[in-house]
């Protein structure tokens, strides 16, 4: 399968929001760009401790599916999770102490790069266990069913997630049960260093996933304006009780799988044209074109989010460290010393 | 009343206190089917619907993962396994997510998820038969409870439900007195007076099964009947087991058995788990490290020989620890 059979996609570019929502899903992709851009630098430096799996390129799915979501609805991010953690809103400066180790950090510095979330925005800590929050997902949902009606839960996973048993038994039970959830496969080709085409006879996931009974679609991953179209339906479906949807996203890592990988397993004319095919440059260039927004106002929002991020760094990177001792509190929720 | 019953009126009350907890799990909730593998919840789905009393595919990992969900979300899932030799598929739900999820948050998501799970050697083969408590014993952010009477099984299973932390059963099959078509043949009969309406048995308070001032023994599950009736037949030698029935593995009474220490100075456990790892060998580590004072003697384990459990009810019977071989070990022990 060459690069152009994977984005045959016959539908028509997807309408622009309105003025103010386009604006925000730029805004979203930018605050994803920059913070992960500089949180490479961090960690190049040897500032940022561990390791990062990082969504360069990838901003589009997390922004165009949390634009649809409230507060209250929840989503399920991967080792990958930067980017689901700041579209579905929590704080650059909780995200970037937890990347410190700090206790101020979204998780008090016991999750990690990995494990971003905070619950007080609707994304419990990250599963990066490939798979591993598709059933918890659907336990979501199915509680949102019998609790709360009308939330909806966003379960995002990559191409790798398709071959695991654990996303199977929870589209299964998604589609069973009619929960409402909203599959998002961010199609990245890779499975780290592992080509979608060689551990996929059907490489076309959302054809897969049709098998379980629920809509699919399968959309430019780098469109953030065809992820939001897309999405939508998906959402509004999931909010109607109507049940659960599966949307592929055809995207592409500008980055390394994790740390200091360099992409040597990819293969150079596919680099190249996912490349130059940046979902930054791609939304920029249909807002000017368009005549929805003024360059001016474009660059106002790149240079807030790059003080904001900025400001974050410096704000995580003081914050307190943790006690070693901490290290044996909240095994159980009511801890005894 | 027997166990299976027991934890039935248990669930059926929880269910009716408190309107998020659920049951799920694979062939409970159908309509004339047996309610779980050993009938505890059969008949739920009268009263409380199918919506609450939740039939799943055979998907281990995906129950259990949407039992770890709901109850993120705000749900109190009672989760089924119809043997515990299936909880391995799904392992990364029960040791990377669950126990770890409250943790990983730094303490600000509660995980109210109870798994309720049958072991033990039934004549069934190696993949019905084990007793896999100590997998969860190792795995940190879990409480594991191990009833053997009607009463503790009804009082530590509303304790469970309660709990805002992951909390695992390990049920017996011999034990739950299981009738008709789902009857088990040499089971044991625990059939017992449980008292009416609401209790609680704490976690970490064990029970002192039989006085004896010679072994303290610790056992679980069916090894407790078998290490009562060797009690029998050494008493009439004039030997005194005391027999400690911990009811919790974690968290786990060392008060109650050091205290007997220091009545008996001997300590042998008797687990039905295979004896390399198994949670006996943790006991007695803990407490060779830290009250060693208090042994007379080496502490003995009686314990499954490490293979897997053979079909045959000889090799079975064989591998398994009866009356006659932890009586033999006792005389041992004051021999010595």
């Amino acid at each position: 399968m060459t690069v152009s059979d994977f984005l045959q996609l016959d539908h028509p570019p997807a309408p622009l929001p309105d003025r103010g929502k386009a604006l925000d899903l730029y805004r979203t992709m930018r605050r994803i760009r920059e913070f992960e851009d500089q949180v490479f630098k961090y960690f190049q430096a040897g500032r940022i401790p561990g390791t990062v799996h990082q969504c360069q390129g990838q901003e589009a799915p997390p922004a165009g599916v949390c634009a649809h979501l409230l507060r209250s609805d929840y989503i399920t991010g991967t080792h990958r999770p930067h980017g689901h953690a700041i579209a579905k809103g929590i704080p650059l400066t909780e995200m970037a102490a937890e990347l410190f180790g700090s206790s101020l950090g979204c998780c008090s510095g016991y999750g990690g790069s990995m494990h971003m979330g905070s619950l007080d925005y609707g994304m419990p800590p990250a599963s990066a266990i490939v798979a591993g929050g598709v059933p918890i997902a659907a336990g979501l949902g199915l509680a949102c069913r019998m609790l709360k009606p009308g939330t909806v839960v966003a379960c995002f996973f990559g191409d790798g997630a398709f071959n695991n048993g654990a996303f199977h038994e929870g589209a299964n039970m998604c589609a069973i049960w009619d929960l409402p959830v909203v599959l998002i496969c961010e199609n990245n080709f890779y499975g780290a260093s592992t080509h979608v085409t060689t551990v996929n006879k059907i490489p076309r996931l959302a054809e897969r996933a049709r098998s379980y009974g629920m809509p699919t679609e399968t959309v430019d991953g780098n469109d953030v304006f065809a992820v939001y179209e897309a999405a939508g339906r998906a959402v509004a479906r999931a909010r109607a009780s109507e049940g659960p949807s599966f949307l592929e996203c055809l995207t592409y890592r500008r980055c390394g799988h994790s740390r200091r990988d360099q992409n040597k397993y990819r293969d150079k004319q596919e680099e190249q044209f996912w490349l130059a095919r940046d979902p930054l440059d791609l939304a920029r260039a249909r807002l000017l074109q368009e005549g929805v927004v003024a360059q001016a106002e474009l660059e106002e929002v790149d240079k807030a989010a790059a003080a904001e991020v900025q400001a974050a760094l410096d704000y995580g990177e003081q914050a307190p460290q943790p006690q070693g001792e901490e290290a044996l509190r909240h095994v159980f929720c009511e801890e005894s010393p | 009343m027997t166990i299976a019953k027991a934890l039935r009126i248990a669930i059926t009350e929880e269910m009716r206190r408190d309107p998020t907890v659920i049951c799920i799990g694979e062939d409970i909730g159908t309509p004339g089917g047996w309610g779980g593998a050993f009938t505890v919840t059969w008949g739920l789905e009268r009263e409380f619907g199918l919506e609450r009393v939740r039939n799943t595919p055979i998907s281990e990992a995906g129950l259990i993962g949407a039992a770890v969900g709901a109850a993120i979300a705000g749900l109190r899932p009672i989760a089924d396994f119809q043997y515990s030799d299936f909880m391995f598929c799904a392992a990364d739900q029960l040791i990377n997510q669950a126990p770890k999820i409250c943790f990983m948050s730094g303490g600000r998501i509660k995980v109210p998820l109870v798994v309720r799970a049958p072991v033990g050697a039934s004549t069934r083969g190696a993949q019905h038969a084990q007793c896999p408590e100590a997998w969860i014993v190792h795995t940190p952010g879990w409480k594991v409870a191990v009833p053997s009477t009607p009463s503790d099984a009804k009082g530590l299973l509303k304790a469970a439900v309660r709990d805002d932390d992951p909390v695992f059963i390990f049920e017996h099959k011999l034990l739950y007195g299981s009738s008709g078509a789902r009857k088990e043949d040499n089971a044991v009969q625990v059939d017992e007076p449980v008292p009416d309406g609401d209790f609680t048995v704490p976690f970490g308070v064990a029970s002192v099964r039989r006085l004896g001032n010679h072994i303290t023994v610790v056992a679980t599950h069916l090894m407790i009947y078998r290490a009562l009736q060797a009690a029998e037949e050494l008493a009439s030698q004039g030997v005194e087991l005391e027999v400690i029935d911990p009811r919790t593995l974690v968290p786990f009474d060392y008060h109650t058995v050091c205290e007997s220490l220091g009545r008996t100075g001997r300590l042998m456990i008797v687990e039905e788990d295979t004896r390399r790892g198994g949670w006996g060998a943790e006991i007695i580590a803990e407490i060779t490290e830290k009250h060693a004072d208090l042994l007379k003697h080496p502490p003995v384990r009686v314990a499954t020989y490490d293979a897997p459990i053979a079909a045959s009810p000889a090799m079975e019977r064989f591998a398994v620890p009866d009356a006659t071989r932890i009586a033999a070990a006792a005389r041992a022990m004051l021999n010595a």
